[in-house]
């Protein structure tokens, strides 16, 4: 085979394709990890929870969030989307009344953020919200 | 990071018995995320806030994990139930076993 000029292109083409479906599975999974391993491999059940987040953030390196969850033992953020996915995870005391919480977090691009409430009864719900940043938050 | 670190924390000089409060914190802390580099290419080290609690009285209120996507200058926001006078401790622990503390007296009335 020649290398002609369309050649290389449509070979150039294939290879970036390949390399960026092979980088979604692993994000996707990476997140999916850590939901697993903080549910110990239960069901979870969307709703029962809310997350606040801006539908569209400025700056990536402050966006704030918020989850509430009545009667949550431990609320878990991930952004699926970040090179570590694991944001926080807050377990709430006795003290709490509402089991609700926000902080400011980074995001590295648009992405989706998760919430991921453990029950008091030992059930799991889940929550997640789209957040388009247009300046990433993760430096480089 | 041991320098230039302050807390900050925002709550109500009293309240009713049994009332829920909001209380705001932060402190001042760059949050080093480990996925920086410097003008030559070098990763930046991380360092950071790994953890962050609230008590009251020796109860716990929140007992936050933090990972390096929170952002610089780490911000709390909860609610507390206040059954009785007493005083609210937070404590901030970082990724160099530095431990920062603060307090708050909170009243009832």
């Amino acid at each position: 085979m020649t290398f002609t000029r369309r050649n290389i292109l449509a070979l150039g083409a294939g290879t970036v394709a390949a390399a960026s479906f092979g980088a979604l599975p692993a994000m996707a999974s990476l997140t999916e990890d850590q939901i697993a391993a903080f549910t110990g491999g239960a069901d979870v059940i969307e709703g029962g929870i809310e997350l606040t987040a801006p539908e569209i953030a400025e700056n990536g390196n402050t966006v704030p969030v918020g989850v509430t969850a009545q009667g949550a033992a431990s609320i878990l953020v991930l952004a699926t989307g970040n090179p570590n996915p694991a944001v926080a995870t807050f377990n709430f005391g006795k003290l709490n009344p509402s089991q609700s919480a926000s902080t400011r977090i980074r995001l590295a691009k648009t992405q989706d953020v998760v919430a991921v409430a453990k029950m008091q009864d030992g059930t799991f719900r889940q929550v997640s919200a789209t957040v388009k940043v247009t300046i990433g938050g993760c430096g480089g | 990071m041991a320098s230039g670190v302050k807390p900050r924390v925002k709550v109500p000089k009293s309240a009713a018995a049994g009332e829920t409060i909001t209380i705001k914190t932060l402190i001042s802390h760059k949050m080093e995320s480990g996925q920086r580099k410097d003008g030559d290419g070098n990763l930046i080290p991380r360092s950071i806030i790994n953890r962050f609690t609230c008590d009251f009285n020796g109860e716990n209120v929140i007992d936050v994990t933090v990972d390096p996507a929170v952002s610089t200058n780490p911000y709390f926001e909860f609610e507390a139930i206040v059954p009785e006078a007493g005083e609210f401790a937070f404590t901030w622990y970082d990724d160099d076993g530095s431990v920062y503390e603060t307090t708050k007296a909170i009243t009832i009335g």
